[in-house]
């Protein structure tokens, strides 16, 4: 992969990431302006959802990216777009919190302790934006060599507790009979299940061709 | 006699068709839509289905007069809206299916059968049922269970008077209702958790009070496929479930039925279900609810005792602890 494409495709990852927000922005205007239906019925909830189900479609991407990497070693480059799709991720997270303290809890802290103490659904999800906290902090190239890559990449396995935590935050706070949540969950199965695998399989074709040679 | 009043209220009044049924500026969005849905295909967000052109037809027109039980001063949920925005698990789970699946719902011919602690098991044509009495305009505030709320022009009679025509004995300390569950004609969705038919109850001195309402109408004009037609129960001071839809089977019982969603999930939803901003479901708060149809910074409003009804209802549960009686 040459410079310029990388730098093409990081043009393209950039906008395809920002598009929701901007698709967003575009018709909150729109429903404070000439068409008040632009987000639906009830615009807080579409809000909620579409903030809640572009973090989780962006932290699935991103952790796809190593899988994909080791399964085709072509794709190896895709690695240089983990840490902006891993941002990202963060970033419709944080928009997700807000839509939560502005339109449900009215920036009230009461509102706001009342719900984390009695709701669990609200408790998985804050979870989920605490532990990508550290995450978005670290993400630098100077955390990076600070850390040491060993400790860097042990503290970024948190994206996979942050996934798990938000897809339960997901399933706890639809009503029952609700499915939607189930394709993110099955996406996220897999990938969960996908990195022992790829690992047991490496290490057994590494195994036999080291026999091979001896 | 019958006296027949002019209506307070013409339904027509409140929104006039033409606003929601504007052509021109139909025309405008369906185009708009066409654009607005491609980019969001692309954007891949869930959001374009909501630029879907709709697909309100006129219907057949209700002799309405108005009634003093009308919430006055607040102004009603468009009829869009109202028709395309709600749960009827027989159609689906989402709040768009009842509009995009209720079209095969049959409502002709429809019979309400009458049974158990009657004088005589009797059953009653839907066209008859119409004329049983006079129909009133409604307007009631309505509030789902699930944090939204909507203000209706409903139009029927106090439940009542169809109760009174159906003779029940003295032992009937109960009324059941019972939904159409009919795969022909339905989704009836296994993955809804449901077991149909869909089952409501009220206790008998709550199905008699006059705000309760035998259903048949919105905005003046017969019930649209997806909003439970062609008769449905309308409990204002309750969690919108509790309005049973497409009834076609309505039990005098002597002790209280089990209802589909009190069997289900018990700890979330009560027999009473009545609206309670200080018993949270608990998965949500119920202090407040999000107005259908308001601008985004304006959509969330305290939730009312009883939905706003406690004048006329709190009565009915005197001396019951309503946290423990949900």
């Amino acid at each position: 992969m040459s410079k310029r494409w990388i730098v093409v495709l990081k043009v393209v990852g950039h906008a395809a990431c920002l598009g929701p927000v901007v698709w967003l922005l575009w018709l909150l205007y729109l429903s404070v302006t000439t068409q008040p239906d632009a987000l639906g019925p009830d615009p807080t909830h579409t809000v909620t959802f579409f903030t809640g189900r572009a973090t989780l479609r962006l932290l699935v991407i991103t952790l796809a990216v190593t899988p994909v990497r080791r399964l085709i070693p072509k794709l190896g480059w895709l690695v240089r777009f983990r840490r902006m799709l891993g941002l990202y991720a963060f970033f419709y997270a944080c928009l997700h919190l807000m839509t939560y303290v502005w339109l449900y809890a009215g920036w009230s802290w009461a509102a706001m302790v009342d719900d984390i103490s009695q709701r669990r659904f609200i408790v998985a999800g804050l979870t989920a934006w605490l532990m990508l906290v550290p995450l978005a902090l670290t993400s630098t190239s100077w955390s990076i060599r600070k850390l040491g890559g060993k400790n860097w990449n042990r503290l970024h396995w948190l994206t996979y507790a942050a996934a798990i935590s938000g897809v339960v935050h997901y399933w706890w706070g639809v009503k029952s009979g609700v499915k939607s949540p189930l394709a993110i969950t099955v996406v996220l199965g897999v990938l969960l299940v996908a990195r022992p695998i790829l690992a047991a399989l490496q290490s057994t074709g590494r195994r036999a061709q080291n026999t091979a040679k001896a | 006699m019958l006296i027949r009043t002019k209506a307070e209220i013409p339904s027509s009044e409140i929104t006039p068709r033409e606003t929601y049924m504007n052509r021109r500026a139909f025309m405008a969005r369906a185009a708009t839509a066409g654009v607005v849905a491609s980019v969001a295909a692309v954007a891949g967000g869930g959001i374009s289905r909501l630029m879907r052109p709709r697909d309100v037809e006129a219907a057949e027109k209700l002799n309405v007069v108005g009634s003093p039980l009308s919430l006055t001063g607040e102004a009603p949920t468009s009829f869009e809206d109202i028709t395309h925005y709600n749960n009827f698990y027989e159609f689906g789970v989402d709040k768009g299916d009842p509009a995009r699946y209720a079209g095969t719902l049959k409502t002709r011919p429809w019979a309400v059968q009458v049974e158990g602690l009657v004088k005589q098991k009797k059953t009653f044509d839907i066209d008859a049922l119409m004329k049983l009495k006079q129909m009133e305009e409604r307007v009631y505030r309505f509030r789902c269970v699930e944090g939204w709320s909507m203000v209706i022009p409903w139009a029927g009679y106090s439940l009542s008077e169809f109760i009174k025509a159906c003779d029940p004995l003295p032992g009937a300390n109960y009324v059941q209702f019972i939904s159409l569950a009919d795969s022909k004609t339905e989704k009836l969705p296994f993955d809804a958790g449901i077991s149909w038919p869909y089952s409501e109850g009220l206790r008998m001195d709550e199905a008699m009070h006059p705000l309760t309402l035998l259903t048949f109408g919105l905005y003046g004009e017969v019930l649209p496929n997806q909003d439970g037609a062609p008769v449905r129960l309308i409990v204002p001071w309750k969690y919108g479930f509790k309005s049973a839809k497409s009834i076609v089977k309505v039990k005098f019982v002597k002790s209280q039925p089990e209802t589909t969603w009190s069997v289900m999930s018990p700890g979330e939803y009560g027999f009473y279900s009545n609206v309670n901003p200080n018993r949270d479901h608990p998965r949500w708060s119920q202090k407040t609810e999000r107005v259908i149809g308001a601008p985004i910074y304006a959509q969330r409003k305290p939730t009312l005792m009883f939905n706003g009804y406690g004048d006329q209802v709190a009565s009915l549960y005197a001396g019951m602890d309503l946290k423990k009686n949900y």
